[in-house]
């Protein structure tokens, strides 16, 4: 091109593009409060640090459903292999070794989930949403199995004892009331988010959205759209598997019921409530998820899920994008009102 | 000494069931090229540009684009090798804007849609190139709208600057004017007469104003053949074509 200065135009555009990825003074408030709740809450700490970990995993979700658009029932499957595979190894470095360290711990948790989805990205290529959802739950119900089964290893049904991480970074303890967990659980929710948020802004998160807007014109204009949901699949299934280990971490524990059919039922729930495709939706999901099960479950034991039922039928018809849609619509109506006078 | 051809199609054949959608088409496009496609609904003509650009793979029958055999090439590979399409029925990304969807599409040209560490607009050379086709288009107004809100020929518009951004050596226009309202379409065959030169294109279309305004040859298509070429002169007075073609519509040339 010969334009040596740019044009308005051009300027404009930089900045409207650039100015997409900055931090909103919205997000620096949630990510503030989300710390302080240490301070806020200071009983609710495991509650808390329960949250964070659904969070993650419904960050992973909102990767793989919100922008590439491949429908999954299958993140919990990759969430329970992360914490076995990080309680496996917290068990076996018998909290002296490197291998019982949790940052280490993360990454094995993280990486082993991340070579099955990897290898089981290939089957999610094909097909209409419906196969997805059935080859996704597939695989789900295969590993839930396999850890049923394999119980010299898993423990079967009785869950992995003895899962003893030893200190963060040599340094914190995990603690009874739980300060520790949760403030590892937020830098690691808050480390991945980070990541997501920019990878998402990106090309490649642009090249995710286009797939799932139209992969037919994706194809015609060169793009590699395979490589692009196997490589946005694999780093999805790292997400859930680093939340899985995160929760083994902090439970000292691993159970059959983290390789459960509900965990991914859960986690779809929970991005679906918050609003998918905007990163945050899977955060406040989980938060009101989460809350709704405490505060419910404490009120009517029996029922908390018929309410959070009613709530996920009535945010699905009446308003579009879940909290964040509702949000977003009060936010415009504020303005139009605000703007009238 | 004779132009190069740019994109080949010899004795290419493609059935569905009993059906025989492209029948033994034989053709070339030379580089510089203004070549029409048109033929009775039917005919074939978008069977044999889904064909040409890798969307369905042929019967029987050989393509070749700048000399290279492509006939079992991906869409995603001729798109890489300078072939670019728009489609008869939008197919945009409804969700982005214009200015998003050409900085993906020259991200792809140059093998940088996979970057994840930056942000899109970092690279200001894209950002530019994107700004510069929107106004050679004349739809700078619309860059930040969302595509699923633009009117209909905006969204034609942005079809075929998405062709352009792919910088291709051969553009298939399928029927770029179709469905646009009489107000819009003045600016889509201004567009289409201002392509540019070394870019050789075939044009589907029904519209025989943009046609005759636009081709400097033509083929025409009956039920998956080729039934007859020439200049727009001949295939004007060709009384065959009027008989299978012409006879079907009310056309004011």
């Amino acid at each position: 091109m010969s334009a040596i200065t740019p044009s308005t135009e051009a300027i404009r555009a930089r900045a409207v593009l650039l100015g997409r990825s900055r931090w909103g003074v919205a997000e620096i408030i949630f990510w503030v409060l989300a710390f302080a709740c240490y301070w806020l809450f200071p009983t609710k700490l495991s509650l808390l640090s329960e949250i964070a970990i659904l969070g993650l995993v419904a960050l992973s979700v909102d990767l793989v459903l919100g922008y590439a658009g491949i429908v999954t029932l299958g993140q919990g499957a990759f969430f329970g292999i992360g914490a076995y595979a990080a309680g496996l190894a917290a068990k076996h470095g018998m909290g002296t070794s490197l291998w019982s360290d949790p940052v280490i711990g993360l990454f094995i948790g993280g990486g082993v989930a991340a070579v099955i989805g990897f290898a089981t990205s290939f089957l999610v290529l094909r097909g209409s949403d419906m196969t997805r959802l059935m080859v996704t739950l597939g695989v789900a119900l295969i590993v839930d199995e396999v850890v049923n089964q394999m119980k010299w290893l898993t423990g079967g049904s009785d869950g992995l004892q003895g899962v003893l991480p030893s200190a963060v970074l040599g340094i914190w303890e995990f603690d009874l009331f739980g300060r520790v967990a949760f403030v590892y659980s937020m830098v690691v929710l808050f480390v991945l988010f980070v990541i997501a948020r920019a990878l998402v802004k990106s090309p490649f998160g642009l090249s995710l959205q286009a797939i799932k807007g139209n992969m037919l014109r994706t194809r015609a204009i060169g793009m590699p759209v395979n490589a692009r949901l196997v490589a946005v699949y694999t780093v999805a299934a790292f997400y859930a598997g680093v939340a899985g280990a995160l929760a083994a971490q902090t439970t000292q524990f691993a159970s059959p019921d983290y390789v459960a059919f509900h965990r991914s039922a859960d986690a779809m729930l929970m991005l679906v409530f918050g609003g998918a495709g905007h990163l945050y939706g899977g955060l406040l999901g989980s938060i009101i998820f989460r809350t709704m099960q405490d505060v419910l479950g404490n009120i009517t034991p029996q029922y908390w899920q018929f309410w959070l039922g009613v709530t996920l039928v009535a945010l699905v018809l009446f308003v579009r994008g879940g909290i964040l849609g509702l949000l977003g619509n009060m936010l415009a109506a504020w303005r139009r009102k605000g703007g009238a006078s | 000494m004779s132009p190069r051809i740019l994109l080949e199609s010899r004795d290419l054949v493609r059935r569905f069931g009993g059906i025989v959608a492209t029948d033994h088409v034989t053709f070339s496009l030379p580089e510089g090229a203004r070549h029409a496609l048109i033929g009775p609904n039917g005919a074939g003509k978008t069977t044999f540009i889904n064909l040409l650009s890798g969307v369905l793979t042929p019967t029987s029958g050989e393509i070749f684009l700048d000399g290279a055999n492509v006939t079992n090439w991906s869409a995603r590979k001729r798109a890489h090798a300078g072939l670019a399409r728009t489609f008869q029925i939008n197919q945009l990304f409804a969700d982005l804007t214009p200015i998003e969807t050409l900085m993906l599409t020259i991200a792809e040209r140059e093998n940088a849609g996979a970057a994840w560490w930056r942000p899109v607009g970092a690279r200001t050379d894209f950002v530019d190139e994107a700004v510069a086709l929107l106004a050679q288009l004349g739809i700078s107004d619309i860059a930040h709208h969302r595509v699923g809100e633009l009117a209909y020929g905006k969204q034609r518009l942005l079809e075929i600057a998405v062709a352009l951004a792919q910088k291709p050596k051969v553009l298939l226009l399928d029927e770029p004017a179709a469905g646009v309202p009489e107000h819009e379409r003045e600016q889509i065959l201004d567009v289409v007469a201002a392509l540019p030169k070394d870019v050789a294109l075939i044009l589907i279309e029904h519209d025989m104003h943009l046609v005759f305004r636009f081709a400097k040859s033509i083929s025409v298509l009956v039920n998956g053949g080729l039934f007859v070429e020439g200049t727009p002169e001949q295939i004007a007075n060709d009384p065959r074509v009027r008989q299978v073609y012409l006879g079907e519509e009310e056309v004011n040339v």
